[in-house]
């Protein structure tokens, strides 16, 4: 019984790899197919290599796999970069049309050449290659041509009927060379889903952004968060919002500040260098007790670092960073449903608590995408404002409201908006007393600054905090943050079938630090090893800070661009390979 | 409401400001409040969003909503409230560094959206609050701590980049004339789309150049140039090379431009901050569609 086959489309940046794969994605989704597909790309616009993986299996899939059963080849680079993934019954199918294509030492996957330019430019355009490969793959995955239909006319409908069906000719051209020349294929597992979505994680954000309420983005386009700005974009001007493409991500978070201040909610959306440039800002909703949400779509760092790779080293900035000391949440998704859930309650919690929420994904949840069958959007509503009546600023006393109220038990004194009557008071960066003045007296700064603090004490994001997946009681839990997960989740399948007993745990919230959750399943656990995508452990350095497990953690890294294989989870596990100890 | 007449005193509010005697700054605040009570504006429908130093204070001493944010960003908050809420009358302040030095970025791309705010700039020639450095308007050669030597830079020309660059109003003030003062203010609230007002207001403890005399011996003012219409780049800019920028009035003036908050792609009478957060479960199901 089959229950996992992956394929993968290779070539160089703008030749259509993408679409390439967005069309088989799109067409197996439809068919009710689980899959998940992960982009791999270059900084560039022409050249390089670029690639899109597809697996599928029988059940929800939420990781691209470590091997590959189908190469799809436009050029000789990506047969050469993708061969690591290959097996001795892979197939690679490739262009044929180009001389140079050979396959390397070492295994033997199935060859299978098909001559894709050649056949495009006899259908009257060369761009329509991606359609041939598409035929190609399918014959090879047993698809049927008419499989594609709808994907097709969707796509085209726009460019017309004669475009709709050079489209399929290529398709048929690609699907019959394939069968009539190749006598290998590989059965797809069985399509159990229904009503299935393919979203990305950046997509899912968009969408949680709007359920929450957000009616306006201010941002500035950065790789991988970009996909954010353009969601907002097709989506909140038709539910009355705006999106601003600002100068810089000074300006992007600082008039997100503003128009939250004025009442609307409000986010940015960025990745590390924008959300290094945003650090001021970030105390300035902190002091100013101003709602604000930020998106921070992680890559690899320092720096320009690598725009286009995946990491999670931005954990430390989005915990500590700014100047001073702030009260602010860090929700951290680690799947891709995660991320529509998160970005709904980041605009409630950002207007409950006045402070800043960011919510932290990565280039590998952001840009992959999966096929879910759970988004059931009915409980996403907004219930309830955090602003305060017009009915109550009138029952004050002309010119008396207190914004920064210190008497406020929780800290949270309620907020007025520019308009409302009687609800006049200056937001201040400068420390300041109840009405909005700045201040420099000691006891009334200290008496400011417990309130703000205050704020979050004893803040709980409740059941979504933590997740644990597996028994009780076992020999090895192995712990993470954010998009570590998928691959994490899998291995624990991999070795709880070998007769071992292993957990996962997931942290959600990195700020409040939910200590007793976690605290609970640590001191069970015999041998626990941390799993994170980034060079330094952080997540490990918080945990040693805020359960106190100093030398008995193991930790294992990833900071070379690339999301997690299982292999090197399991080697880590069974082999110690490249495990360190924290 | 009722329709009593609002006056400056409802734009005032009990904490006294902390400006030294004789800051230009007191002038500003005092035209500001006349020139909002003039237009019969409510306080609680006007913001006033300013940046750091002597300047930045100007909001906790106007009776508005005010936002004091951060050093150079009186800008990106004026425009977010703006955006967010195009019914709010949104004026933003600071001071020559705070605009032309750590804010410059956000002043030329506020002019290039013709956002419907009116930009205060309080020009002293000098960083007051800190004790007297050089600023971005300081003339060359000018000493401070930070130039012992003199000023090795130009100074920003605030007037040629506003024109520059397309601002929809351009005007210049001196904290000397406060009649005039809340003339121009008034012009630029009403003004639909972006205004900026530099606003001389000598430092009177740090700057022992550009003092009120200075100021009122080198000032002409465009009001007694009968031949002058701000209606021409080329004729204002011809004005302001030839007083080296030291004029006060209404500089350039151009009318009937659509504001960003009508050019933004959603842009609507209703704002964004009245939108409707409920979203309909027929809604919902096509926001999905595109997903299958």
């Amino acid at each position: 019984m089959v229950t996992d086959r992956t394929w993968k489309v290779g070539g160089e940046q703008g030749e259509g790899i993408d679409s390439t794969g967005e069309i088989l994605a799109k067409v197996l989704n439809r068919k009710g197919y689980y899959i998940f597909a992960y982009r791999h790309f270059m900084s560039l616009i022409k050249g390089g290599h670029t690639n899109y993986k597809i697996r599928v299996k029988d059940r929800p899939v939420h990781y691209h796999g470590d091997s590959l059963d189908i190469l799809l080849a436009f050029d000789q680079l990506s047969i050469e970069a993708n061969w690591h993934e290959l097996h001795n019954e892979s197939i690679v199918i490739y262009d044929s049309s180009k001389k140079e294509m050979h396959p390397l030492e070492g295994k033997s996957p199935i060859m299978a050449p098909i001559p894709l330019t050649s056949f495009a430019k006899e259908l009257g355009n060369e761009i329509i290659k991606n359609m041939v490969a598409c035929g190609a793959s399918a014959a090879a995955l047993g698809l049927r041509p008419e499989d594609f239909d709808s994907v097709i006319e969707d796509l085209f409908a726009k460019k017309g009927d004669s475009v709709i069906e050079l489209n399929r000719q290529a398709l048929r051209k690609g699907f019959d060379y394939y069968q009539k020349e190749f006598a290998h294929s590989y059965p797809l597992p069985e399509a159990k889903g229904k009503n299935l979505y393919l979203v990305s994680g950046n997509e899912m954000s968009g969408l949680g952004s709007l359920l929450g309420g957000c009616r306006y983005l201010a941002a500035y386009p950065i790789t991988p968060a970009t996909e954010i700005m353009y969601w907002m974009l097709h989506h909140l001007p038709k539910f009355g919002g705006r999106v601003v493409q600002m100068e810089d991500e000074i300006a992007a978070c600082i008039m997100a500040i503003g128009a939250n201040y004025a009442g609307v909610r409000a986010a940015t959306s960025t990745s590390g260098p924008g959300l290094s440039l945003m650090m001021e800002a970030l105390g300035l909703a902190g002091i100013s007790e101003t709602p604000l949400v930020i998106f921070d779509v992680q890559r690899g760092g320092p720096g320009t670092g690598l725009p286009t790779k995946t990491e999670q080293s931005d954990l430390n900035e989005m915990l500590y960073g700014s100047h001073g000391e702030i009260p602010r949440i860090v929700l951290i998704p680690s799947t891709i449903e995660e991320c529509l859930d998160f970005a709904f309650h980041a605009f409630d919690l950002a207007e409950k608590y006045q402070c800043p929420v960011i919510v932290g994904s990565d280039l590998f949840l952001g840009m992959s995408k999966k096929s879910s069958d759970s988004l059931n959007l009915t409980p996403y509503r907004v219930e309830k404002r955090h602003i305060i009546s017009q009915d109550d600023l009138d029952r004050l006393e002309k010119g008396v409201f207190k914004r920064y109220n210190l008497d406020a038990p929780d800290g949270i004194s309620p907020r007025s908006i520019p308009g409302q009557r009687n609800g006049r008071y200056v937001a201040l960066s400068n420390e300041h007393d109840e009405v909005g003045v700045e201040i420099e007296d000691s006891s009334l700064r200290k008496a400011m600054f417990d309130k703000r603090m205050r704020k979050l004490h004893g803040f709980d994001f409740g059941e979504r905090s933590v997740e644990y997946i597996g028994e009780e009681d076992v020999d090895l839990l192995l712990i993470g943050f954010g998009s570590v997960r998928n691959q994490m989740e899998e291995a624990v399948e991999v070795i709880n079938r070998s007769g071992e007993k292993a957990a996962v745990l997931i942290v959600k919230v990195l700020k409040p630090f939910p200590t007793d959750r976690v605290k609970r399943y640590l001191t069970h656990a015999r041998r626990i090893l941390v799993v994170e995508n980034n060079g330094t452990g952080q997540f490990a350095d918080l945990l040693n800070q805020q359960i106190g497990l100093h030398g008995k953690l193991e930790l294992l890294l990833k900071y070379d661009g690339n999301p997690y294989t299982m292999k090197e989870i399991l080697d880590a596990v069974r082999d110690r390979e490249g495990v360190l100890n924290r | 409401m009722s329709q009593t007449e609002v006056t400056m005193k409802d734009f005032r509010v009990e904490e006294r400001p902390t400006w030294c005697p004789g800051c230009g700054d007191y002038t500003v605040l005092a035209a500001l409040q006349k020139a909002v009570a003039n237009l019969q504006l409510k306080p609680e429908e006007v913001v006033l969003s300013t940046g750091i130093g002597c300047s930045g204070k100007l909001s906790q001493h106007f009776g508005s909503y005010g936002f004091h944010g951060l050093h150079g960003r009186s800008l990106p908050i004026a425009q977010g409230v703006k955006i967010a809420n195009h019914k709010l009358t949104v004026i933003a302040a600071g001071g020559d560094g705070d605009g032309y030095g750590i804010g410059m970025g956000h002043f030329i791309h506020a002019m290039r959206r013709n956002v419907d705010i009116t930009y205060i700039v309080m020009d002293n020639n000098i960083y007051g609050l800190t004790t007297g450095q050089t600023s971005p308007t300081s003339a060359k050669g000018f000493k401070s701590k930070t130039t012992p030597a003199g000023a090795a830079e130009d100074p920003i020309r605030p007037l040629h980049l506003a024109l520059a660059q397309g601002a929809s109003f351009v005007a210049q003030a001196f904290s000397g004339d406060v009649k005039e003062m809340t003339e121009i203010f008034e012009a630029a609230i009403k003004h639909k789309g972006f205004a900026l007002v530099n606003a001389f207001s000598p430092c009177v403890t740090f700057n022992k150049i550009n003092t009120y005399d200075w100021f009122k011996e080198k000032l002409v003012k465009l009001k007694d140039k009968e031949d002058y219409k701000p209606k021409s780049h080329i004729e204002a800019l011809r004005y302001i090379d030839q007083y080296a920028s030291l004029v006060t009035g209404i500089i350039y003036r151009q009318e009937g431009r659509k504001a960003y908050h009508e050019e933004i792609m959603g842009a609507s009478e209703i704002p964004p901050v009245d939108a409707d957060l409920m979203i309909s479960e027929e809604e919902k199901i096509k926001l999905l569609s595109p997903y299958q």
